[in-house]
C-alpha cells in the first residue's frame, strides 16, 4: 500500500512538474530545442516510473511506530531552529544545544549529553575556526 | 613511454609534505569511517568535502585527501565485518561470511592482517589498471560529439541500478528526480529562470554539495534516531585480536585468489553501475566455485576473506576509470568525488588528461602512496581502529550532523542552504524507507545540466532534427548498451540482489 501511495505522489509530482515546465517563459532568442523540452522529457520518465511503482509495488517497508516518527519530527524541528537561530545566538551556543539534544535523544545520560554537546561544539570551533580559519556564525558574545 | 613520464611527474606533485600529510590524514579518517557501521565511503567523503574547502586546498590536494578517504574506507569496512559480523559498509558484507568465523576460531588477527594484504593487492593492481586503461578510454571519448555524450549520460543513468537493482522503476524514478532538481535555476542557454517560483536563492540552482550532504549524512542521523540505536555494536563483545601477521602458508594459499579477485573486481568497478559491492560479491562467488572443494567457505576459510577484500578494493580503483576518463561516475562515492571536481571548476572527461594532467597524475601517484600508507596503518595499527568501534552512535551521530551543518554553512554562509539541506535529509530518509536508491539522484543533480546542454547542442547543430541522436554508429552502440543494461536486471536482478543480501543488510539503499 505504501508503494502505491508513493507512486501516486510521484505521478502528481510529474504532472505538477509538467505544468511548471510549460509555464517557463521562452525567450525570443532560443535554440532549436528551447528550455522546456528536456524538463518535459524528465517529467514523462518520472510519470512512467511512478506508474510502474503503482502497478507493481514492492512489499511494505518497515514503518516505525508513531512515537519514533514523532522523535524524527522533533529532531527536524530542532535542526530547523538551529538553522534559523545560528546567526542570532552564535555558533558555539547553538551547536552545543543542538548536538546535546541529538545525543540525549539517542540515549545518552545527562552527563554524557552535556559532555557530547559542549565537546562537539568546542571541538568543531577549535578545529574549523581557530585552526582552519573558517568563518562561523558569530553570536552576541563574538563566538 | 609517455605514461611513465607522466606518472613520474605525478609523483613529483604528490611527494610534497602537504600532500603526503593530506594522504595520511585521509587514510586515517577513511579507515575510521569505513570501520564504523553506519558511515560508508560515500558518507565519509561527503562529510569531509567541506573540510577540504575550508582548508583552502587546491584541486590536486583536495582530491588526494578525498580519494585517500575513499580507499581508506574500503580498507576499514572489513574491521567490523571480521570482529563483529556487522559490515562497516556495504562492500564489506561478503567479508563477514568467512572473516567472522575465522575470528571466532581465534584467528581474528590473522583475518585482519590477511584482509589488509588482500586489500593492498586489490588496490595496487587496480591503480595500475587505471593507469593503463584510462588513457585508452580517453582516446575513444575524444571521438564523442554532443549526441554521443547524451547517449553516454543516458547509459550511465540506465545502468546505474545495475545488476543488483531490485526495482528498476525506482532507479528510474530516482534518476528523473535528480535530473528534475538539476533543472532548477536560470537556463544557461537562454537565460530564463526555471522552477524557481520567484525565490532568488534558487536562481543559481541547487548546490549539489548541499544535496549530497543532506541525502547521505543527515538521513543517516534520522535512521539512527528512528531505531534509537545509540549504543555501540562493539560493546561487550570484543574479540581478542591476537597475532597480527598471517603465516606464510596462509599467504601462499591465498595468493592466486587475491590475483584473480583483483582482476574480477577491477572489471566490476569499471563497468557502469556495478561498484565495489558487486566487485566483492562476484569475487567471492567465483572463488567459491573455483577452489572450495572441501566446503570450507563460510566456515572461516582464509581464501574467503582474501577474495572479497581484494575484489572490493580493486573495484574502488576501477570505478575511478569512467569517472576520470569520461566524467561519468559509476558508483556513489565516485559521484561524490565528481561533485568535488565540479565544485573546483574542473570538468572530468577526456580533456582533463590534456588540460589538467597535474590533477590526474598527481592523483594517481597519490593513490599508490595512500595504498602503502594504508597497508602500514592497517596491519600494525589495526588495534587502534578496533578501539574506534567502541564509539557509540549516540556520540558519533551528533558530531556527524553538526559537521555537516558547519561544512555547508562554511561554504555558503546562508541559513537558506541549511534549510535546503534539512529538506534533503528528510527526503533521503523517506526514500531510503521506500528502498529508492539515492545515488541516481546525486548523479542526476550533478550531470543534469551538462546532459541537457549536450542534447540541445546536438540538435541545434543538426537544425532541430531529433534523429541526430541516433545518427552515428557510436551512439547507436551506446544506446544499445544502455537499453540492455536497463532490461537485463529486470530478468536476473532479483536473484543476484537476493543472494547479495542473504547476509544482514543494515545499510538501506546506500551503496558504495
Amino acid at each position: 500500500m505504501s508503494d502505491r501511495i508513493f507512486g501516486v505522489f510521484g505521478l502528481l509530482l510529474a504532472i505538477g512538474y509538467t505544468f511548471a515546465a510549460l509555464a517557463i517563459e521562452e525567450s525570443f532568442l532560443s535554440d532549436a530545442v528551447g528550455p522546456k523540452a528536456f524538463p518535459i522529457i524528465i517529467a514523462v520518465i518520472l510519470g512512467l516510473s511512478s506508474l510502474a511503482i503503482v502497478l507493481r509495488p514492492d512489499p511494505e517497508p518497515h514503518w516505525p511506530p508513531l512515537a519514533r516518527l514523532a522523535e524524527i519530527a522533533a529532531a527536524i524541528v530542532v535542526m530547523i531552529l538551529y538553522a534559523q537561530l545560528l546567526p542570532v545566538v552564535g555558533f558555539v551556543i547553538a551547536t552545543a544545544v543542538a548536538s546535546g539534544y541529538l545525543a540525549w535523544r539517542l540515549g545518552s545520560s545527562l552527563i554524557a549529553t552535556v559532555l557530547t554537546g559542549v565537546g562537539t561544539s568546542i571541538g568543531i570551533y577549535v578545529i574549523f575556526h581557530l585552526i582552519f580559519g573558517l568563518a562561523l556564525a558569530r553570536g552576541p558574545f563574538g563566538f | 613511454m609517455d605514461t611513465f613520464a607522466s606518472l613520474g611527474d605525478g609523483f613529483a606533485i604528490a611527494l610534497t609534505w602537504q600532500n603526503l600529510g593530506l594522504a595520511l590524514l585521509g587514510c586515517f579518517l577513511g579507515t575510521i569511517m569505513g570501520a564504523l557501521p553506519g558511515l560508508g565511503p560515500s558518507n565519509g567523503v561527503a562529510i569531509l568535502i567541506p573540510l577540504a574547502f575550508t582548508m583552502g586546498l587546491g584541486a590536486t590536494p583536495s582530491l588526494i585527501l578525498l580519494t585517500s578517504v575513499y580507499y581508506g574506507a574500503m580498507y576499514g569496512g572489513r574491521i567490523s565485518s571480521i570482529l563483529l559480523n556487522i559490515p562497516g559498509d556495504e562492500p564489506a558484507m561478503m567479508t563477514c561470511l568467512d572473516g567472522h568465523p575465522m575470528a571466532r576460531k581465534g584467528l581474528a588477527g590473522e583475518a585482519l592482517s590477511l584482509s589488509g594484504i588482500a586489500s593492498f593487492v586489490g588496490a595496487f593492481f587496480a591503480t595500475w589498471g587505471l593507469i593503463l586503461l584510462a588513457p585508452q578510454l580517453v582516446k575513444i571519448a575524444l571521438l564523442f560529439g554532443p549526441a554521443e555524450y547524451f547517449a553516454l549520460f543516458a547509459l550511465a543513468f540506465m545502468t546505474l541500478g545495475g545488476v543488483s537493482s531490485t526495482n528498476q522503476a525506482k532507479s528510474a524514478f530516482a534518476a528523473a528526480l535528480g535530473l528534475g532538481l538539476a533543472m532548477i535555476g536560470v537556463d544557461t542557454q537562454t537565460g530564463v529562470p526555471r522552477f524557481t517560483f520567484g525565490e532568488v536563492h534558487l536562481y543559481d540552482g541547487l548546490d549539489f554539495l548541499v544535496a549530497i550532504v543532506g541525502l547521505f549524512a543527515l538521513s543517516e542521523v534520522f535512521i539512527f534516531l528512528e531505531e534509537r540505536h545509540g549504543s555501540a555494536d562493539a560493546e561487550g563483545r570484543q574479540l581478542k585480536v591476537g597475532r597480527l601477521t598471517p603465516p606464510m602458508s596462509m599467504l601462499k594459499q591465498t595468493t592466486p585468489t587475491m590475483l584473480r579477485s583483483s582482476a574480477l573486481g577491477f572489471l566490476a568497478g569499471v563497468l557502469p553501475g556495478a561498484g565495489a559491492s558487486l566487485g566483492s560479491f562476484i569475487s567471492y562467488s567465483v572463488e567459491k566455485r573455483l577452489v572450495d572443494r572441501e566446503g570450507t567457505f563460510g566456515k572461516g576459510d582464509p581464501r574467503g576473506v582474501a577474495a572479497p577484500e581484494a575484489g572490493n578494493n580493486a573495484a574502488a580503483g576501477g570505478a575511478l576509470v569512467p569517472m576520470l576518463a569520461l566524467g561519468v561516475p559509476g558508483s556513489g562515492t565516485t559521484a561524490v568525488l565528481l561533485a568535488v571536481l565540479l565544485s573546483l571548476n574542473i570538468t572530468p572527461g577526456p580533456l582533463l588528461f590534456t588540460q589538467n594532467p597535474d590533477v590526474v597524475w598527481g592523483l594517481i601517484a597519490a593513490l599508490f602512496i595512500a595504498n602503502f600508507m594504508l597497508l602500514a596503518l592497517n596491519i600494525p595499527m589495526v588495534g587502534l581502529f578496533t578501539k574506534v568501534l567502541m564509539v557509540p552512535p549516540r556520540v558519533l551521530m551528533p558530531i556527524v550532523a553538526m559537521v555537516s551543518f558547519v561544512g555547508i554553512y562554511g561554504i555558503s554562509g546562508s541559513s537558506f542552504d541549511l534549510m535546503v539541506m534539512i529538506g534533503f535529509g528528510i527526503l533521503g530518509w523517506v526514500l531510503r524507507k521506500f528502498d529508492v536508491p539515492l545515488v541516481p539522484i546525486i548523479l542526476g543533480t550533478l550531470l543534469g545540466n551538462s546532459m541537457e546542454n549536450n542534447l540541445r547542442r546536438a540538435i541545434t547543430i543538426d537544425n532541430g532534427d531529433w534523429f541526430t541522436l541516433i545518427d552515428s554508429p557510436l551512439s547507436i552502440v551506446l544506446w544499445a548498451i544502455a537499453i540492455i543494461g536497463f532490461i537485463l536486471p529486470l530478468i536476473v536482478g532479483r536473484k543476484v540482489k537476493a543472494r547479495m543480501h542473504e547476509r544482514g543488510d543494515e545499510e538501506g539503499s546506500l551503496t558504495d
